[in-house]
């Protein structure tokens, strides 16, 4: 049975999966039904100073569903905390006490000034907690107020902050990014600066789900009117990954641990969470939408995939992927491959000759009788029809092998590697001669 | 082909082995890879989710579906046997639709429920050919248990007390293990060996061992046993097959009996049926009997049951399933007397009428032609051992199958409990080996 046990900078638990910082953390209630269930961890819901703000009392979330009502995104207007700060602190004791195996980090919001620091930090400290998340990702309303994104957006506050809190506690810090940026590199160097034990993310993308054709107002509508809300569920995810990626192969941050955050729905999304470098990875849309009770699959999956895998414990996993991230620039274009039909798995709905021939490389075929095939000649393997196929596995992509003809290029595939920076037809090329 | 369904009398080989295969193919083929990730899809992930409550062995079938949904069908496995070792034939032979299938919400939103069966047979099906078991014992106990019976209540047991580390002797009275997993259900309904495979599957356990043709009263005692072990379980089934009063007449036998020589049969040409077969009961054993007379080639089969439709114990699904296949029903008839010059000719029924619980003849009678009639109207419990403390025709038990004597427990088709199902017998006999174990260990 492989190891789920997590050190993350110091913080354990027994196993990765902790319930993000947002409304499924916000109380003692469902903080313990979480860890009767099983969850390795939570990040509490964001505490700010007294007195608590308040939330609107109409719609919070909005969807974006697939078929069958599937939920796969999420927007929410919902603030930090709308409890005063001595009944979460009360409530966290508690728990900590009761679950001492269990992570606890505790979220954190209070302005930009050291003093509002320093006041809260020694209240967390006195909980037991493990650790805390500096919330610099909240994308709606607290950003109004110079807090969340407003901070998140800004690599010279993160580092400030997050100083301040290095300074004001022993405990470790992690700071939680906001995607609405355009480069994740930036803030993660300032926390990374700042002296952050770790980084999580991604928070929310600011978003708008739909509107209401009715009464023209955006959803989720209050009175009429609606604001951007924060969204994230499996529509976020690749987003997500690609931030935790480039995070974790920047020079300036490598090694920098990471929690990540973003649509993680299966034991699957996790385990490709934590091969692109996150030593924990946290929860919220999932169990939002399917309860607690999601914890078993996420555990017995990962488990039974490193078993079958021969992974032993967690640390064999994470970062494995994050040396096969690379630049365009360094992909090998020797590597030539084709689209293959096969004739047994296909239902013949035509949606890979739609694709192809209306917006790609017109190299699918449709002979007698609703028969596909791809034509190599015309075929650029760009993936868009096995994409597109509704049955898996019926369109794969075949790798040439060396010395292979390619019938669209009319020329053998190179044995070698070679890559854009060598290629002739590339102006900056270095072509050895 | 020597005969056809129109040869008079009980004739074997009347169909062409072509059809002889097309009719007793697998009833639901498997799905495959495709057909379960859309299957799985439909799951909503239930709170509390009402199909774990309408399943006898309370498998967490929200959880499983989602491991396929996970592409982990080996672990949706695992969540299954958990709960059921014999969850590869549940998924065979449970009546879903009266089970986890009638309970699923979407049953009730769109009158068309998640496929739990098939889904459940694709997870096992999956970790079984990939001959994986996902058990291991316990530290041994060094406690030996007898277990009466290798049919599922008794297989239950004993894999549920081998896990908890006690060594474990079963007495079949057979010569093979499956009691009516192998004998007794409908060969359309477990194909190609399915009973033995799974038998030798859940084996792998390691700690049990089967003894054959070791009938209890005919070979061994139940005083025998319980001196030889530290508790007995008894999953003894019901080997008495009700008769008619007017029994005379040749062609006349039980339906279990039928079925049980046909699952036993290598060569299903070689089966001979009647022409006209008249099937008296409304169970499963009677829809099991009649779909499989026809699908031997017997020309007309009628089933004859003695209440209204709505009473029927087989499903409404299993009924359709009997008419698709070209089964006529009676209801309200019961028989009266079989007619014949020693072989039977004509089986006499008197029309009924419900009255409360009660039956009454309305004093009109008729006759069905019949070469064979197949009795299926219930079994009971012939001869039950020797001090043990009876509740009608089965035995009587207290909580987790606790019988009248001190370390004797009882599970299964024995016992007058639940539904006689397959997986109600393997919730009980694996309750049963947890009482024991408790007791064993002196928690009980």
């Amino acid at each position: 049975m492989a190891d789920l046990s997590t050190d993350f900078v110091g913080i354990k638990s027994p196993n990765p999966f902790w319930l993000a910082s947002a409304p499924p953390t916000d109380k003692e209630y469902n903080v313990r039904r979480a860890f009767e269930a099983g969850w390795g961890g939570v990040v509490w819901k964001t505490l700010g100073l007294d007195p608590h703000v308040v939330n609107v009392n109409g719609p919070r979330y909005g969807v974006i569903h697939g078929a069958d009502r599937r939920v796969l995104g999420l927007n929410n207007i919902e603030l930090i905390t709308d409890r005063p700060l001595e009944t979460n602190l009360r409530e966290i004791k508690t728990i900590k006490r009761d679950f001492p195996d269990r992570a606890m980090i505790v979220s954190l919001m209070v302005p930009c000034e050291e003093w509002a620091w320093k006041e809260i930090l020694p209240k967390v400290e006195e909980t037991g907690a493990d650790a805390i998340e500096l919330n610099f990702g909240c994308p709606h309303g607290m950003s109004e107020r110079g807090m969340g994104s407003a901070v998140g957006q800004v690599p010279d506050y993160i580092e400030m902050v997050t100083r301040w809190c290095k300074q004001n506690t022993r405990m470790p810090v992690l700071v939680k990014l906001t995607p609405n940026i355009t480069d994740i590199r930036y803030p993660a160097r300032a926390a990374h600066r700042g002296g952050a034990d770790a980084v999580s993310l991604i928070n929310t993308i600011s978003s708008i789900t739909s509107v209401n054709l009715d009464t023209f107002s955006p959803e989720p509508s209050i009175d009429g009117k609606g604001s951007h809300g924060g969204y994230c569920g499996p529509a976020v995810k690749p987003i997500a990954l690609n931030m935790v990626a480039e995070i974790a192969r920047d020079p300036e941050t490598r090694g920098l641990p990471i929690s990540g955050i973003g649509g993680i729905t299966t034991w699957r999304d996790a385990a490709e969470f934590m091969a692109l470098g996150s030593g924990s990875v946290q929860v919220c849309t999932a169990a939002m939408t399917y309860g607690f009770g999601i914890i078993k699959e996420l555990t017995a999956g990962l488990s039974r995939w490193m078993d079958e895998q021969g992974h032993e414990r967690l640390s064999d996993v994470v970062g494995r992927a994050v040396p096969n991230v690379t630049d365009w620039q360094y992909l090998n274009l020797n590597y030539v491959t084709k689209a293959q039909i096969d004739q047994d798995l296909c239902i013949k709905c035509g949606r890979c000759y739609a694709a192809c021939e209306d917006t790609s490389h017109q190299a699918i075929a449709i002979k007698e009788g609703r028969v596909f095939e791809v034509i190599d000649a015309e075929c650029v393997a760009c993936n868009l029809c096995v994409d597109v196929c509704p049955v898996e596995d019926c369109i794969t992509m075949r790798v040439l092998e060396p010395g292979e003809l390619d019938e669209r290029t009319g020329r053998k595939v190179a044995a070698e590697y070679a890559n854009w920076t060598t290629h002739p037809n590339n102006p900056s090329s270095q072509a050895a001669e | 082909m020597a005969n056809t369904p129109l040869t008079p009398g009980i004739a074997p080989s009347r169909l062409s082995a072509e059809d002889l295969a097309r009719n007793f193919g697998d009833l639901h083929p498997p799905l495959d890879g495709h057909e379960a990730a859309v299957a799985a899809d439909r799951c909503y992930f239930c709170y509390d989710a009402p199909c774990i409550a309408a399943c006898p062995t309370e498998i967490d079938i929200p959880l499983f579906i989602r491991q396929i949904q996970a592409d982990q069908p080996a672990a949706a496995a695992k969540t299954i046997f958990d709960q059921n070792i014999l969850g590869g034939m549940c998924a065979r032979v449970c009546p879903t639709e009266t089970l986890c299938e009638e309970a699923c919400v979407r049953e009730a939103a769109e009158g068309e429920p998640v496929q739990i069966g098939r889904l459940q047979r694709y997870a096992t099906d999956t970790m079984m050919a990939a001959g994986e078991h996902p058990f291991t014992r316990a530290a041994a106990t060094g406690k030996r248990v007898a277990v009466v019976g290798a049919g599922p209540a008794g297989l239950a047991c004993a894999h549920r007390l081998a896990m908890r580390g006690h060594d474990v002797v079963i007495y079949e009275a057979k010569p093979k293990p499956g009691g009516l997993n192998e004998y007794g259900i409908a060969s359309y309904k477990t194909v190609e060996g399915f009973a033995q495979r799974e038998v030798d599957w859940l084996l792998q356990i390691g700690g049990i061992e089967i003894r054959y043709e070791q009938a209890l009263g005919r070979d061994v005692t139940l005083d025998a046993l319980r001196d030889g072990h530290d508790a007995v379980f008894l999953g003894i089934g019901l080997p008495g097959a009700y008769g008619l009063d007017d029994a005379g007449h040749d062609g006349v036998r039980p339906a279990v009996e039928f079925i049980a020589e046909l699952r036993q049969a290598d060569d299903l040409s070689a089966l001979a049926v009647g022409r006209r077969v008249v099937v008296v009961g409304g169970g499963m054993t009677a829809i099991d009997a009649a779909v499989q007379s026809k699908g031997l080639g017997a020309d007309e089969v009628t089933v004859v049951y003695r209440r209204g439709k709505g009473r029927m114990p087989a499903s409404a699904w299993e009924q359709d399933l009997a008419a698709s296949r070209g089964v006529r029903f009676i209801h309200n008839a019961q028989p009266v007397a079989t007619h014949g010059n020693g072989t039977v000719r004509e089986i006499e029924f008197a029309y009924t009428e419900e009255d409360g619980p009660n039956l009454r003849p309305t004093g009109e009678t008729f006759r069905l032609a019949a070469d064979q009639v197949l009795l299926a109207i219930g079994q009971w419990l012939d001869e039950a051992p020797e001090g043990l403390e009876r509740d009608g025709t089965t035995l009587s038990t207290q909580g987790a199958g606790r019988t009248s004597l001190d370390g004797v427990w009882a599970g299964g088709d024995c016992t007058h409990r639940g539904e006689d199902l397959t997986v109600t017998a393997v919730a009980q006999g694996r309750d049963a080996a947890e009482d024991i174990h408790a007791t064993l260990m002196g928690e009980g």
